[in-house]
């Protein structure tokens, strides 16, 4: 932006006292102001337009490098169990399933956390606990799934394998989906640590969106008798319900993509996990696994289809979530007015 | 819902027998507890991730760490030197990217907030920031390191930048729109133009904010690994050339956590500490900033730039 060369002239001449006061930017300045309001102008509306832009190219960039893979064999991609570059089997259906099934038992043990720690932090907690319960809270949020990835591969796998898992395996045998080898990193370590990653995003939307419930419903439920947890399930929660949704949804787009993490305490293995203490593998760690050794022009164009169907999948969530969380804000907004 | 309240079923029980009531009162008291179950939980992860990390860190965690390369598998000592440079090149290249971008893109929105454009960038800024950031990695591999045929520290500050840009223009935005209308007002009636009523009032203002907000996106860069995979794609020697692979500190624990050897592990450990500490002291740093700035816009509305610069 050329700030210097217009500065001086421009604005600090000083009026003389005769000019009216419309007339008093000197006449030549007028031109080049214009000028600048239209560089101006353009400068920011281009920026603004980086970022829609950003998006469709990216949609189109992935897209176009996955097709060769998606007009050959996009069946085999999402149906196909086998996974194995050397022979040219490019099934991805474990790896979707390890991304569906880890995401939602992450979100299953989160939700109820996130939204009690929410409620706990806006309506119940002592002020001296709350700030910083709020605090570390969202330090979490701030760790790198990188060093979540650590700490779970390096101290939760192995708790998992030699304490918990024998624990569930001889209490739980039977069951079909927990029985197993307990080898530590399991679909199971996965979730876990998921949980913990995406608690922070859940329990930071639900705390917005429980704050922007009119204080008016507390009262009136109050009023009528309600005790404490009354007055949160009947005059408070209901109200926040679909911002709630909203923040789950952020979770689960979150859970979804994540990558490093996950890759570190999954097992990595090709194969749909028939217990939760069976390894497993998602679409995200595929691809950290296996996109930078990509052997083919197939299989690095088969890596590109699971990228694209992983952006459709969390660009789906992500755009329902927002709407869902923007829904809350606008329908308080307007039944105050 | 004021429904519930009302209308249909009735939901606080009217009956006031005592026994009832207790039991209502005694169903609060659970879920009041359950509540405080529940934030100890959350909490609890935070505090054991902490500890791990300090204990497990402590043993390489030296003046060395800063300044040595890493050592060789099995020998113990060395550090992350190359690894920390990396991490702030590339920081520095994704600001430069990022920050100027969607300081303009935050800019409009704040500014012509009720375009169909703004309106548009609010939304996909808002998408943009929940994908996977794999896929930004992908997208950059794809653009920037399969036409030039080699992995680049560049490539990895362009992925990086591509990540802040929407973190940035929501920040902006926000915090452009706190700058009271009244000041640029007064700017436009002293004469002044759109533009610099826009760079020397408003967005002076709103500095501290921006700078907040900067800082923020610049702490969530820094921890990125995915991102990084396809295109700085580390490096186990020292390189500070643009053009050649970096190495990044998330990438180097990425890779040591899953080395057999103890003085590797330890070594991730502390490299994870280190992380960690970078990125809550930006954190902490921006908390500053931003809670300096109501001294900060109230001295300005004193001594705006109108004033200051008509005496000039």
């Amino acid at each position: 932006m050329t700030v210097p060369s217009a500065t001086p002239q421009q604005l600090a001449t000083p009026p003389s006292p005769g000019t009216p006061t419309r007339d008093r930017p000197a006449p030549s300045s007028l031109p080049r102001r214009r000028a600048g309001d239209r560089v101006y102008a353009l400068v920011t509306t281009s920026c603004a337009l980086v970022v829609p832009t950003l998006l469709v190219l990216l949609a189109i960039v992935i897209a176009r490098a996955a097709w060769p893979a998606a007009s050959q064999h996009a069946v085999e991609l999402v149906t196909g169990t086998e996974w194995d570059v050397s022979r040219g089997r490019y099934g991805a259906l474990p790896a979707i399933i390890g991304t569906v099934l880890s995401s939602i038992l992450a979100l299953a043990l989160a939700t109820p956390l996130a939204i009690g720690a929410a409620i706990f932090v806006t309506e119940l907690a002592p002020r001296r606990v709350r700030a910083p319960v709020s605090f570390l809270i969202d330090l979490l949020a701030a760790v790198p799934s990188v060093v979540f990835g650590l700490w779970g591969l390096l101290v939760l796998v192995p708790f998992l394998r030699t304490g918990l898992f024998p624990l569930l395996i001889n209490a739980f045998g039977a069951v079909p989906f927990l029985r197993g080898p307990a080898y530590g990193p399991s679909l199971l370590s996965a979730a876990l640590v998921l949980a913990i990653m995406i608690l922070p995003y859940v329990a930071s939307v639900a705390r917005e969106v429980i704050i922007a419930v009119p204080q008016s419903q507390r009262e009136a439920a109050l009023a009528l008798g309600a005790t404490r947890w009354e007055m949160i399930r009947d005059a408070v929660l209901p109200y926040a319900r679909s911002g709630l949704v909203g923040g789950v949804m952020l979770g689960l787009g979150r859970a979804l993509g994540e990558t490093m993490a996950v890759t570190m305490v999954i097992g990595n293995r090709h194969a749909i996990p028939s217990s939760l203490l069976d390894p497993a593998y998602t679409m995200s760690a595929l691809l950290a696994n296996e996109f930078a050794e990509a052997s083919s022009d197939t299989h690095l164009s088969s890596l590109m289809a699971v990228a694209g169907l992983l952006l459709l999948v969390t660009l789906i969530v992500n755009v329902l979530a927002r709407w869902l969380v923007w829904r809350v804000g606008h329908d308080a907004s307007r039944r105050v007015a | 819902m004021s429904r519930d309240l009302t209308g249909g079923t009735p939901v606080v029980n009217p009956t006031l027998r005592p026994s009832a009531l207790t039991s209502r009162r005694r169903r609060s008291a659970l879920m009041t507890a359950l509540t405080w179950a529940a934030a100890a939980l959350a909490v609890l992860p935070m505090a054991a991730i902490l500890i791990y990390l300090v204990v497990g860190g402590a043993s390489a965690f030296s003046p060395a760490f800063f300044t040595r390369m890493p050592a060789p598998a099995g020998a113990p000592g060395g550090g992350m030197a190359n690894a920390i440079t990396g991490t702030l090149i590339l920081i520095g290249i994704a600001v430069l990217i990022g920050v100027p971008i969607g300081l303009g893109a935050g800019l409009f929105s704040a500014e012509r907030s009720h375009t169909r454009l703004a309106k548009l960038v609010r939304f996909v800024a808002e998408v943009l920031s929940g994908l996977p950031s794999i896929v930004l990695g992908i997208f950059v591999w794809e653009i920037v390191v399969r036409p030039a045929g080699h992995f680049s520290a560049l490539a990895g500050g362009i992925a990086l930048g591509l990540l802040i840009i929407p973190l940035v223009t929501r920040a902006t935005e926000e915090m452009v729109k706190l700058v009271p209308t009244e000041l640029s007002e007064a700017a436009m009636a002293l004469g002044f133009s759109r533009w610099r009523t826009s760079i020397l009032v408003v967005l002076r203002t709103a500095t501290p904010g921006i700078v907040t907000a900067a800082l923020v996106a610049v702490a969530r860069a820094a921890g990125e690994t995915a991102p990084l995979l396809f295109t700085a794609f580390g490096n186990a020697y020292w390189s500070i050339d643009l053009r050649r692979p970096i190495a990044a500190l998330p990438l180097q624990i990425f890779a040591y956590a899953q080395s057999p050897y103890d003085d590797w592990r330890a070594q991730a450990w502390a490299g994870a500490l280190v992380l960690l500490m970078l990125i809550t002291a930006m954190s902490l740093l921006a908390r500053a900033v931003l809670r300096s700035r109501r001294a900060l816009s109230r001295g300005d509305t004193n001594v705006a730039p109108p004033a200051s610069s008509g005496v000039r």
